[in-house]
């Protein structure tokens, strides 16, 4: 029993089974996580290289974290301070360190499609950890893991994500896997920031008025405003989205249900998400965080059972 | 179950039974009145085994407590990199801080799973003493140091064979020709 795939580049390659099994390892580990001891040998012949060109917290702590408790040894890496300031390529810096013996590389890179880049030219197994505004496949298994552990399961669930979908790789993998898994997915925010026939390709509902998909939804998974990757006006003010799209505990108390609310991270408080919605005992965005170990821990052990010789 | 080439019944149910039933005693004859000592099935297949002997034992002394669990070795394995093993649910609901511990399993053949279990255990704490008891022991195969406390049967066998205890309606220990 094995993962389809010698690589995690994207939900999008993923089986139905695959990621039953993911999930199903991760609640294994997520008990490792609670004994005394929360370390196991399985990857102690195991070296993995985390390759971050794009900044991260919680992500690459989370990926760090999986990897100690596995007994893996691990090398980190990050574009500034690095030789990639003196023009080394991408593929040459990764070559330079799998010729160090390493076995898997951990990526995260600003450019869509990277890790699919270097997993057609080396023979390390490879994580991806984000890249640009494609996928994010670990953040949609934790989100999954956090859902269902709430729900009892996401088939036939409502999920709502709502926020810049546009520029969200987050976005795009929880509809992937929840597509997959077979739960109903909302669309909601500004039409800027949702992108055009987004509707038809993945066959999810699209509204623009927030309260409509909160009022529809069992979840609800709010995303960040990537400042940083829109390089046109999109909407007219932060204070402006918050008004129109942010969610107040005002608007959550006027629902007639109580509805789960996620967020990836970093959260900007008081634009997406105002602070109480983010400290309230409906966020779950802590067990987030928490699951995001232990499936990364389960990831990574399905991914090294196939480890071929870098030698 | 599939089609197994050259199979040789070697317990049938009653001989099975009465095997376990034995296995009980001798874990009273040590371990009454059960103060200090608990029992531990290896997953997935020493668990029928601990099951008849925790039951038999319980029924034979209503009056004791017997902490039972159930370990998953999956992630000590030395071999999981030829074929990834699905984990199972380790339940252990008290410490073993300390404790006599009777690991409990159906086959013991390299000892390369006791020694997983073992690296399991010591993950959950220290425990005061570790005892061994096993329903079919498959002797000289041995790749590891580890000789159990408590066997059911012992027997020959060579390495292309396999020993498998069949748990349907009709209970059974067989010894086939592998396909390997």
């Amino acid at each position: 029993m094995h993962l389809s795939s010698k690589h995690l580049l994207g939900i999008r390659d993923l089986h139905r089974e695959d990621i039953t099994l993911i999930l199903d390892t991760a609640r294994q580990f997520k008990d490792v996580l609670q004994r005394p001891i929360k370390k196991v040998p399985s990857l102690r012949d195991v070296t993995i290289v985390n390759l971050f060109y794009e900044n991260s917290t919680r992500t690459r702590i989370s990926f760090e974290l999986a990897e100690k408790r596995l007994s893996a040894d691990t090398i980190n890496f990050s574009a500034s301070g690095s030789s990639v300031s003196k023009g080394e390529t991408l593929l040459d810096t990764v070559n330079n360190i799998l010729s160090m013996k390493v076995d898997m590389v951990v990526m995260r890179h600003s450019a869509t499609g990277a890790p699919h880049f270097l997993a057609q030219h080396i023979p390390a197994a490879i994580v991806n950890a984000g890249d640009g505004i494609n996928e994010h496949p670990t953040q949609a298994l934790l989100d999954a893991l956090s859902i269902s552990e709430r729900l009892g399961g996401l088939e036939g669930k409502k999920v709502a994500i709502i926020g810049d979908i546009m520029h969200s790789r987050v976005a795009l993998s929880n509809i992937y896997l929840l597509k997959k898994m077979g739960a109903e997915v909302t669309l909601a925010g500004p039409p800027t920031l949702i992108p055009k026939y987004i509707r038809e390709s993945f066959g999810v509902n699209v509204t623009y008025n927030v309260r409509e998909a909160l009022e529809w939804c069992d979840v609800a998974n709010v995303l960040r405003i990537q400042l940083e990757r829109q390089n046109q006006v999109l909407f007219s003010s932060l204070r402006e989205y918050n008004h129109a799209y942010g969610i107040s505990k005002k608007l959550l108390d006027s629902l007639d249900k109580e509805i789960l609310i996620m967020h990836p991270g970093p959260i900007n408080r008081g634009v997406e998400l105002d602070s109480d919605v983010a400290d309230s005992g409906q966020s779950i965005i802590l067990d987030q965080v928490e699951n995001g170990v232990a499936v990364r821990m389960a990831v990574l052990y399905l991914l090294s059972g196939r480890k071929e010789s870098t030698s | 179950m599939e089609k197994l080439k050259g199979v040789n019944t070697i317990m049938e149910e009653d001989q099975l039974k009465l095997t376990l039933k034995r296995l009980s005693h001798e874990l009273i004859e040590n371990h009454y009145p059960f103060d200090n000592t608990c029992f531990i099935g290896i997953q997935p297949r020493g668990i029928p085994v601990s099951d008849f002997i925790v039951q038999y034992m319980q029924s034979l002394h209503p009056e004791c407590k017997f902490p039972y669990g159930k370990l998953d070795i999956t992630f000590y394995r030395d071999d999981f990199r030829g074929q990834i093993h699905i984990p199972n649910i380790t339940d252990l609901p008290f410490s073993i801080e300390g404790k006599k511990v009777v690991l409990i399993d159906d086959v013991l053949y390299t000892g390369r799973t006791i020694r997983a279990a073992m690296d399991a255990l010591l993950d959950h704490g220290r425990a005061g003493k570790v005892e061994l008891c096993i329903l079919v022991d498959r002797k000289f195969s041995r790749e590891l140091p580890i000789q159990p406390d408590y066997v059911g049967k012992s027997i020959d066998s060579i390495v292309t064979q396999k020993v498998k205890v069949i748990w349907g309606n009709e209970k059974k220990v067989v010894l086939y020709e592998g396909i390997s």
